[in-house]
């Protein structure tokens, strides 16, 4: 399931629209992984509020993203490009990588609330092959 | 057995009340063979199913993705029984049509994502979660009869 050139090109052309409402859809999307996945909360025990929209929650959405847009950047080497980003996650946070593909999930449907028009079904495989992608590349260091 | 708050009963009979089955059933099922193709393996005889564009105008998948959310009606309509609503359905996904039941949870998620498109920011969090609980409900039911 590796991008072609056409699934990079159709990626980069929606993150062009999509980047624009980059902070929105990180707070929504980590807002809804903690509240419709509760599993997911376990790995932010030491926030304080973790209610809908929080200031955290805010301010790691923005973080998110922008690993998003790093890794679109990245998009012709994911793995070799986000080596540091894969040591963080492996040797730091380790996060289970099960969450990521909710995570993932949680992206989709906030991108399909706010373009309804534009995330077609053939803009969605292209992205979600793109953030399976880029699972793969943020697990490379796990073991 | 599933306990459904008055408050999960009222977003998820809200969202099938809103949904148009001719139309959004048809998009959901479009939506699964485009996004995870290898689920076209269940459809051979559903004729042309070579690109996006021809999928979405084949009368047999429009007509099979229509079926596809009546049958969804049912477990709206039996929500404290779904497993014993679902049994025969269940049987008949395993042994006469041999669909892997990790699908199941394929085409809920395409579902979900047009639900989400059509309803846009009135699809909080909150509708969201009892949203999807209904579906894994449904998904687990459709995956029990299989040995």
């Amino acid at each position: 399931m590796s991008l072609t050139e056409k699934d990079k090109a159709t990626v980069k052309t929606f993150w062009d629209l999509a980047s624009k409402r980059r902070d929105l859809i990180g707070s929504e999307a980590l807002s809804r992984m903690i509240y419709v996945y509760p599993q997911t909360k376990t790995y932010f025990s030491h926030w304080k509020d973790l209610s809908l929209g929080s200031a955290p929650i805010k301010k790691h959405g923005k973080v998110i993203m922008a690993g998003v847009g790093e890794a679109i950047g990245q998009i012709d080497n994911l793995t070799g490009g986000l080596v540091g980003l894969s040591e963080l996650h492996a040797f730091t946070l380790r996060v289970d990588p099960s969450n990521f593909k909710v995570l993932g999930h949680c992206i989709l449907v906030v991108m399909a609330m706010l373009f309804p028009t534009e995330f077609t079904p053939e803009v969605h495989v292209c992205v979600d092959k793109f953030l399976a992608a880029l699972t793969l590349a943020i697990s490379d260091k796990y073991r | 057995m599933v306990v459904w708050t008055d408050q999960e009963r009222a977003a998820i009979s809200g969202i099938m009340g809103g949904l148009v089955y001719e139309d959004d059933g048809p998009k959901a099922l479009c939506r699964c063979l485009i996004v995870y193709p290898w689920t076209q393996r269940y459809f051979g005889a559903f004729g042309n199913l070579y690109n996006a564009e021809a999928i979405k105008n084949n009368p047999q998948i429009a007509a099979h993705g229509t079926k596809i959310l009546h049958g969804l009606d049912r477990a709206l309509k039996n929500m404290d029984s779904i497993k014993e609503t679902y049994a025969e359905l269940s049987i008949l996904h395993s042994e006469k049509l041999h669909v892997d039941p990790d699908n199941f949870k394929l085409l809920a998620d395409c579902l979900t994502i047009v639900i989400a498109a059509k309803m846009g920011s009135s699809f909080n969090p909150d509708i969201q979660a009892s949203w999807q609980k209904f579906l894994s409900v449904v998904v687990s039911a459709l995956g029990r009869q299989y040995h």
